[in-house]
């Protein structure tokens, strides 16, 4: 904890309440930290003389007479090269027992990047997973996030996918993480070795929930350092965002604010927009990509807090576990990467968009004889194919646990097409068709089909 | 003298200040913290407590603090230069701004001082004149900028001097003016306007009659809007807003184009800043960042300044209208500007209408709406303020405080329609649900009439009732299956496809397919209606479908090809030999 030497001391608490303290006190700025019973505060609002501080463990036992120190600075980071590799609390106080951290003490939650100065985001990140290289391709400096149900293994697949991809660094935000998973984490990371590229950031649910507010601030600002001082390629990791935006309704309502949809503040979409906006590609190379979770309650994507992250973000990839396949699969309706169209076709193979599309409007083609199976129409011979079609592609290209190249993917996406449908079916340009359909299969096959139907 | 008050209260970005001097509603002040200057609006004042809305950040600001009034209301400079311009909420200018971090208290000039513009007088000594009127003009870029009487001149002034043609700078004198008693005023090229008053240096505001192109055809065919018309773009988030809005922009039959980028996305400003300097104006040919203004006020920017950033680009837009120009202001997205009407109204405790938004937010929006319109001006000429806002309601639900509000004011509505996105039917309008009340306009009527075709407005009516019928025949065949329904309902429901595929759906991204002049939309109609309106005869509805796919493969393939080129005609050619095949006598 910090010594202050030379700060004057106050005893005199006027008003408790379950998340903040007021007292009479002079000079305090807006945002500045104290400690309160030794526990670490935030100005949260001040009239006159009368600051309030919301404390972040928590005011249970706090006496009127608890000492209360004002430390003269907002909530910052010691940033330095020591970053590298470590695991840190809310605070960013070590929590692997190792040194304490050395760098530059620096505030967190600071301004935002000129959008003049702001380049437009450009470079493929490939994951190997094709629900995502494929159909959702990702790009550098964006913002996305995973929309899963809390029983689906959306850690795992996060830290696969970081790891996969060539980040410098890899920053990870735990908010609310179970000790399993924390351990999960920490483990895979340096099973992979990859613990130099590492910084983490970890709230579990041992500790208080207010104290994760401060956990994706403190991530960004050491992803900016990084970024914007040796121009790398940052990826930041925000995992469970939907209990973060709960700890702000909480301290909301607990400070008697209006609640406004679901009983989250108001504020829930500027709150939010401040910390997915960070994510940025430099001019000079440096990029801060943001992958978050937010989980969902019965899968309803109309709750404020994936509603509102909806609107802020450039895309969601949507996890569902398929019943046909027993797997976790990307849903390619409901997910979307709304910056995939910098790169594909570009950075990937031409027939890239085309494959894309065309395997998910066959997909669609199954998805209605399903529904007309269901409803206990007959299906006609064109649905049974494409009905076979979705069940390999759902095994082959959907399902998270595959790791391929882009060009894999292309490929396995022409060879299902050509094992099920004919050219004309597909309806995929002619000069695409001549380049890459495998040679000699759809006769052969579709041929076959139609014969077992009449 | 300025008034001056002491910081009292702090709750984030509200300030209570407390002060014995007068001050005024919406007056702006300064708050000194230290080395930076904080800029605030006075939203409430109680007493001796004045409440203002900080437009930064108050972080580390202390009870206590120094406050000077201005005297003035959130104002904008007014002159050549706007153009090409990318500004914050507030018109500071971005580009000049050190740093890759937006620093606090950084306001900078939005007009450049030390530029000189060829300015050629356009009235003489002797002449009457009053606030609005055109003095002179300049180019700014591809357009003639005017040089008007300052807008807050009150009543007639005779012209004293008007300079001659020559460089001058925006601060120079290049009028005196008199009226009556008062001694002689100098009128530069440059003014300020408070952004919260609405500029109505014009002598009235007709009814909207012509139609304004946006090469969208789902807009200009089935719910046109008018120069000076308003429209609103309501969808839950993906469905396509801000795609369209950007599509109108670079197509829309527009001198001038503002576009309000107000608490969304920053790397969708930046696709702007990439590609407007490159791209070219399909009517003129500039480019199309030459009649472009962006005010940008990302979401991760300051609350406060969102709130001023749509009135700083509705002021802007109305200073050229008076100029006689036609403008297109978009605000993506104007729920973001409720938003952060909805944090100052919480932050003071004010009683809270629906969604905890303030009481009087239908009020504001309707306002704010008004301000668009038709004008005529003093001398005889028109201009004019398009404007379209979107609108991102709260899960999707159109049940909610800010579409209803608009709603009530806007005169065209395009629905996005989730359904439609997920199934890749862009743009995702709604055809059923969205309209326009200036298709029931006479003037607009008319208008049709005359420049499209007598037989417009009865080709239009038929295709929405095709797109009725064909959506109740799919219902059908939802509900009884594709055999348990007559073929006839396979055709009605493939007659609106067409109309859908064709008509209706657009990519945004293909070069030609972008952008539809009203000519080529009313060709396609026509051809499309030919087809609608033949009676065909399937034995199957298996046949049904796939003859109404290849047919709307080769429209598609027409309306991927350059107009009236060769491969236009070679599809057209295939498409009739299919009709041919099909035809019953
Ligand atoms: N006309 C179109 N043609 C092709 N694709 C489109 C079209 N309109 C939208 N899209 C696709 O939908 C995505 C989302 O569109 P857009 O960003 O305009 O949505 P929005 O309604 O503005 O969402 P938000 O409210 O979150 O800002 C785009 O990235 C693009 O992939
Ligand atoms: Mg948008």
């Amino acid at each position: 904890m910090e010594k202050i030497a030379f700060q004057k001391i106050y005893t005199k608490i006027s008003k408790v309440t379950k998340a903040t303290c007021s007292l009479i006190a002079e000079n305090a700025g807006y945002e500045e930290l104290a400690f309160v019973h030794k526990r670490l505060a935030q100005v949260v609002k001040i009239i006159d003389k009368e600051v309030t501080l919301q404390v972040f463990a928590g005011t249970e036992g706090i006496p009127t007479n608890a000492e209360v120190i004002f430390l003269g600075r907002p909530p910052s980071l010691r940033i330095g090269p020591d970053l590298e590799g470590r695991f840190l609390n809310a605070y960013g106080d070590p929590i692997d027992g190792g040194p304490e951290l050395t760098g530059v003490e620096t505030e967190i939650g600071g301004p935002s990047v000129n959008p003049v100065r702001r380049e437009q985001p450009s470079q493929l990140i490939s994951t190997g997973i094709s629900g995502i290289d494929l159909n959702n391709t990702l790009v550098t400096g964006q913002k996305i996030p995973f929309f899963a149900n809390p029983d689906q293994p959306y850690n795992q697949i996060m830290a696969m996918l970081a790891l996969r991809t060539k980040a410098d660094k890899i920053i990870l935000g735990g908010m609310g993480l179970s000790n399993d998973d924390y351990l999960f984490f920490k483990n895979t990371f340096e099973n992979a070795g990859a613990l130099e590229r590492i910084i983490a950031f970890i709230n579990t649910t041992e500790d208080p929930p207010v104290e994760r507010l401060m956990v994706p601030d403190m991530a960004l600002a050491a992803a900016e350092y990084y970024a914007t001082n040796f121009n790398q390629k940052v990826m930041v990791l925000l995992t469970d965002m939907t209990l973060y935006a709960d700890v702000l309704s909480i301290v909301s309502n607990r400070m008697e604010q209006i609640p406004s949809k679901d009983s989250m503040p108001g504020s829930l979409y500027s709150d939010l927009a401040k910390i997915y906006e960070k994510a940025v590609q430099f001019p000079d190379g440096g990029s801060i990509t943001i992958i978050a979770v937010t989980t969902l309650s019965g899968g309803d994507i109309t709750h404020a807090i994936p509603d509102n992250t909806g609107y802020i973000t450039e895309g969601q990839l949507f996890l569902r576990r398929d019943t046909d396949v027993g797997k976790v699969v990307i849903d390619p309706f409901r997910s979307l990467s709304r910056l995939k169209q910098l790169v594909i076709g570009k950075q990937t193979r031409e027939d890239h968009p085309q494959v894309m599309n065309t395997a998910i409007r066959l997909f669609a083609d199954a998805a209605n004889a399903k529904t007309k199976q269901e409803n206990g129409f007959d299906l006609t011979e064109y649905d049974d194919r494409t009905l076979k079609f979705a069940l390999e592609y759902t095994e082959q290209l959907l399902a998270v646990d595959e790791n391929l190249t882009i060009n894999d993917m292309l490929d396995t996406g022409w060879n299902l097409f050509a094992s099920h449908f004919s050219k004309s079916e597909v309806g995929i340009r002619e000069n695409l068709l001549e380049k890459y359909w495998p040679n000699g299969k759809e006769s052969e096959l579709v041929n076959i089909a139609t014969e077992s139907n009449s | 003298m300025a008034s001056k008050g002491k910081v009292k209260g702090i709750i984030a970005n509200l300030v209570i200040v407390e002060t014995d001097e007068p001050v005024a509603q919406n007056e702006i002040c300064m708050i000194l913290h230290g080395e930076v200057k904080l800029m605030a609006e006075v939203i409430k004042i109680m007493g001796n407590l004045v409440y203002v809305q900080v437009f930064e950040s108050t972080r580390g600001l202390k009870v206590g603090t120094s406050v000077d009034f201005t005297g003035k209301m959130l104002e904008v400079e007014l002159g050549p230069g706007i153009l090409s311009r990318n500004y914050d909420g507030l018109q500071n200018n971005l580009d000049s701004m050190e740093g890759i971090f937006l620093k606090r208290g950084n306001y900078t000039s939005p007009l450049d001082e030390n530029k000189e513009w060829d300015y050629k007088p356009l009235v003489e000594p002797g002449v009457t004149v009053k606030a609005g009127d055109w003095l002179g003009e300049v180019k700014e870029n591809q357009i003639t900028h005017k040089i008007m009487v300052p807008f807050s001149f009150e009543g007639t002034y005779i012209v004293k001097t008007n300079v001659s043609k020559g460089r001058y700078k925006i601060t120079d004198c290049i009028a005196t003016l008199e009226n009556g008693s008062d001694s002689l005023q100098n009128v530069t090229m440059v003014q300020k306007w408070p952004v919260k008053i609405p500029l109505k240096s014009y002598k009235h505001k007709p009814r909207p009659f012509k139609m304004l192109e946006t090469g969208v055809r789902a807009i200009d065919t089935l719910n046109p809007i008018t120069e000076g018309g308003t429209g609103f773009i309501p969808g839950p988030f993906g469905c396509g807003k801000t795609v369209l809005q950007h599509a109108i922009s670079k197509q829309a039959e527009a001198d001038i184009v503002v576009i309000a980028a107000c608490g969304e996305r920053a790397n969708e400003v930046v696709e702007i800043f990439k590609e407007f300097p490159e791209l070219e104006d399909p009517r003129t040919g500039n480019k199309l960042m030459e009649r472009t203004t962006i005010i940008a006020n990302t979401s991760n920017m300051p609350v406060a300044a969102r709130e001023a950033s749509v009135y700083t680009a509705m002021t802007l837009a109305e200073y050229y209208r008076n100029m006689g120009l036609k403008v297109l202001l978009l605000a993506d997205s104007t729920s973001r500007w409720a938003q952060a009407l909805r944090e100052m109204s919480n932050r003071m405790e004010e009683l809270p209408g629906q969604d905890a938004f303030p009481v009087d937010l239908p009020v504001i929006i309707s306002n704010f709406y008004s301000r668009a319109g038709f004008v005529e001006l003093h001398n005889g000429t028109t201009g004019s303020i398009t404007f379209l806002g979107t609108v991102s309601p709260a899960g999707g639900n159109l049940k909610e405080p800010v579409t209803e509000g608009t709603q009530k004011i806007a005169r065209c509505f395009y629905a996005l329609s989730q359904q439609r996105a997920d199934s890749k039917r862009y743009p995702a309008i709604d055809p059923i649900d969205s309209y326009s009340k200036y298709s029931e306009y006479e003037g607009v009527i008319r208008y049709l009439k005359e420049n499209v075709s007598d037989l417009w407005l009865d080709m239009v009516s038929y295709t929405k009732d095709i797109l009725k019928k064909g959506r109740e025949a799919q219902e059908q065949i939802n509900i009884l299956g594709d055999d348990g329904v007559p073929v006839h309902h396979h055709i009605l429901f493939w007659k609106s496809e067409v109309i859908d595929f064709v008509i209706l759906q657009q990519d945004a991204f293909d070069p030609i397919d972008q952008m539809t002049p009203m000519e080529r939309q009313k060709y396609m109609l026509g051809k499309v209606l030919n087809i609608v309106k033949m009676n065909f005869d399937f034995e199957k509805f298996e046949d049904v479908s796939s003859y109404f796919r290849t047919v709307i493969n080769s429209l598609k393939q027409m309306n991927y090809s350059e107009f009236q080129s060769d491969q236009f005609h070679r599809y057209e050619d295939e498409l009739e030999s299919l009709i041919g095949e099909k035809k019953v006598a």
